[in-house]
């Protein structure tokens, strides 16, 4: 019998392995990576003998790298959950108004509230879930179409009515100390992240990444029609709901913290679909490893490449944007009919 | 006889301000036999087939499966009993076709399992049923029409499930295609599977069913073995246009009768 064929391709197991292993090794050296004692590296030696560096790396990189990864393999998984629920490969997690959402949040906080990391933070989680219950509702209401294409449509007019929000409370803020927290923030970065956050995020990101993870064979499923995953054996709807819950509260508490970080979660899930093929068995890890390892290198170049800190949010952009023209030369993106 | 699908006085409508789409229904399905659901565009048929697999609930009646109504069986339980081929399926990932196959193992694994061994070998077995194995590492995307729909039985068949369920299952093949269903099919119903198919098409239910049942406005117009019921008459009151019924080999073949005027409405 020719069992070698019809057996998940070995390389599949091998590449996975590879990838952990780049991701161990990238977060090792960006321990070492930053601007002090001289830009962009600490000699490994300094770190037991030199207290500053020892606070520098233990209080502030420490837990910075470890958002950084959490954002990264957060967006990564959720956008994937999203492309296969939404059977619609150029969705991202900020879709059903999560992004604009926890953007108005953030600006209405800085606006009327202060700028307390903590507040802002808060608020911005706020609205993005409000945004994604919106959008649910909204879908839930309109009278044609498929439920998918109502979400679709639902999540658009959501985010343009925040992002509109967004406009005014921009036109509104002080142009000398409330416009630029407020540009800042939608940049999106890391700065100032503290090991306060880490417990903020992980308690979120951890049960989340791990139901998405666990529940990955499932996904292959619902991204068929209805009627076929339900003759599977799947409760379509109920599923899906626990995995969108699932993605979107990660997206949330990462992006209450970071801001907005786009394209991490469109582009990655496109490049781990190229590399392990498009079963989500293979595709969730190998997208949560890249988005992880594509986040943290980006935040060691924003927070080390220059004496200033480069928003994040830039970056991502940046290299998400030239990736994505890449693939899109190189391959034909389906979207649906 | 008593029916492996049985319906009972089944009522269904898709909104309380439409008019109902089953106004009431009877029907009962021996096991092992392969059953032509036959009638033209908008007779009910697909509803009929969602509400035996139970993605669509009856707003009065009862379906039963094996005797037990439908809404004793859990949702895995029910999958191992009912496989479905649906009409035309938009898969937007390129998944290779072993991978979609293995889908169809799915009501056998927990809600956080993954295949293994024995899921393969059974996904494997259904390619080779279906002269598949040379497709497992293609993409289903690349596929054509024909081929996609072969794929989508082997991932039925992969399910293992004493009932299929087929929405017009030839209704993107060519010939060769159709050929090649219609052998599976009776290969299947060989093996003890209970087939129910749909199909606007005479020709399919004569070559594949033992029993049809011809549906016209959400109502059964008659029903029984292929022999007694394909008769111009029956068809000819099933479609709303004249129909002709010509023997070629003891074989019925259902032709258009242009000559006389259309009973569109009748």
């Amino acid at each position: 019998m020719t069992t070698t064929a019809l057996r998940p391709r070995p390389s599949v197991a091998a590449l996975l392995a590879g990838l952990g292993i780049s991701l161990v090794a990238v977060l090792s050296l960006s321990i070492f990576f930053g601007r002090y004692p001289v830009p962009y590296w600490i000699p490994p030696d300094l770190l037991f003998t030199d207290d500053m560096a020892q606070r520098l790396v233990l209080g502030l990189r420490l837990p910075r790298l470890i958002v950084s990864l959490a954002l990264g393999m957060s967006l990564a998984a959720a956008g994937t959950v999203m492309q296969m629920i939404f059977r619609n490969p150029l969705v991202e997690p900020g879709f059903l108004g999560v992004t604009q959402g926890a953007a108005f949040g953030a600006a209405l906080s800085i606006l009327f509230l202060g700028s307390s990391l903590l507040v802002v933070q808060g608020v911005a989680t706020f609205f993005a879930l409000a945004g994604l219950a919106l959008s649910y509702l909204l879908a839930r209401y309109m009278r044609f179409g498929g439920w998918v294409l109502r979400l679709v449509l639902a999540g658009i007019a959501v985010s343009a009515l925040f992002s509109s929000g967004v406009g005014v409370l921009k036109y509104l803020a002080d142009p000398l100390t409330q416009l630029p927290e407020i540009t800042f923030w939608l940049l999106g970065g890391l700065w100032g992240v503290t090991w306060r956050d880490v417990w903020i995020v992980l308690p979120v990101v951890i049960p989340g990444l791990l139901i998405v993870y666990l529940m990955r064979w499932r996904l292959n499923l619902l991204s068929l029609n209805d009627e076929t995953a339900f003759s599977l054996g799947t409760a379509p709807g109920r599923e899906r709901t626990v995995l969108l819950v699932a993605a979107v509260a990660t997206t949330a508490a990462v992006t209450a913290i970071a801001g907005i970080v786009g394209w991490v979660g469109l582009i990655v899930p496109h490049l781990a679909r190229r590399l392990t093929g498009a079963n989500a068995q293979h595709t969730l890890p190998a997208a949560m490893l890249i988005g992880g390892m594509f986040a943290v290198i980006c935040d060691d170049l924003a927070r080390a490449l220059l004496p200033g800190e480069i928003p994040l949010g830039i970056l991502t952009a940046l290299f998400g944007a030239l990736l994505f023209i890449i693939l899109m030369v190189r391959t034909t993106l389906r979207v649906q009919s | 006889m008593s029916g492996l699908i049985t319906l009972e006085h089944l009522r269904f409508g898709y909104a309380a301000d439409r008019p109902m789409v089953l106004p009431d229904l009877s029907l009962e399905i021996p096991p092992g036999t392969v059953t032509a659901i036959l009638g033209p565009n908008g007779a009910g048929k697909t509803t009929l087939l969602h509400l035996v697999l139970g993605l669509l609930a009856p707003q009065g009646g009862v379906v039963r499966i094996a005797g037990r109504p439908l809404a004793e069986y859990g949702r895995r339980e029910l999958s191992r009993q009912i496989a479905l081929v649906p009409q035309a399926e938009h898969i937007p990932f390129d998944f290779t076709v072993l991978e979609y196959v293995l889908l169809g193992r799915s009501p056998y694994l927990g809600m956080l399992e993954m295949p293994g061994p024995a899921d393969y070998r059974v996904a494997q077995e259904a390619l080779a049923l279906l002269g598949l194995t040379d497709f497992a590492p293609r993409p289903v995307t690349a596929l054509s029409g024909g081929e996609r729909q072969m794929a989508a039985l082997a991932r039925a068949l992969a399910q293992e499930a004493r009932i299929l369920l087929l929405d017009e299952p030839t209704s993107h093949l060519d010939l060769s295609n159709k050929g090649r269903l219609l052998q599976t099919l009776r290969v299947l119903a060989g093996r003890g599977t209970t087939i129910v198919f749909t199909t606007h098409d005479p020709e399919m239910a004569v070559l594949a069913a033992q029993y049809v049942v011809l549906m016209r406005a959400g109502e059964i117009v008659d029903l029984g073995p292929i022999e007694t019921v394909m008769t111009a008459d029956r068809l000819t009151a099933t479609y709303g246009t004249p129909v002709q019924v010509v023997r070629v080999d003891e074989r019925p073949v259902v032709l258009l009768d242009l000559a006389r005027p259309s009973v569109a409405g009748g």
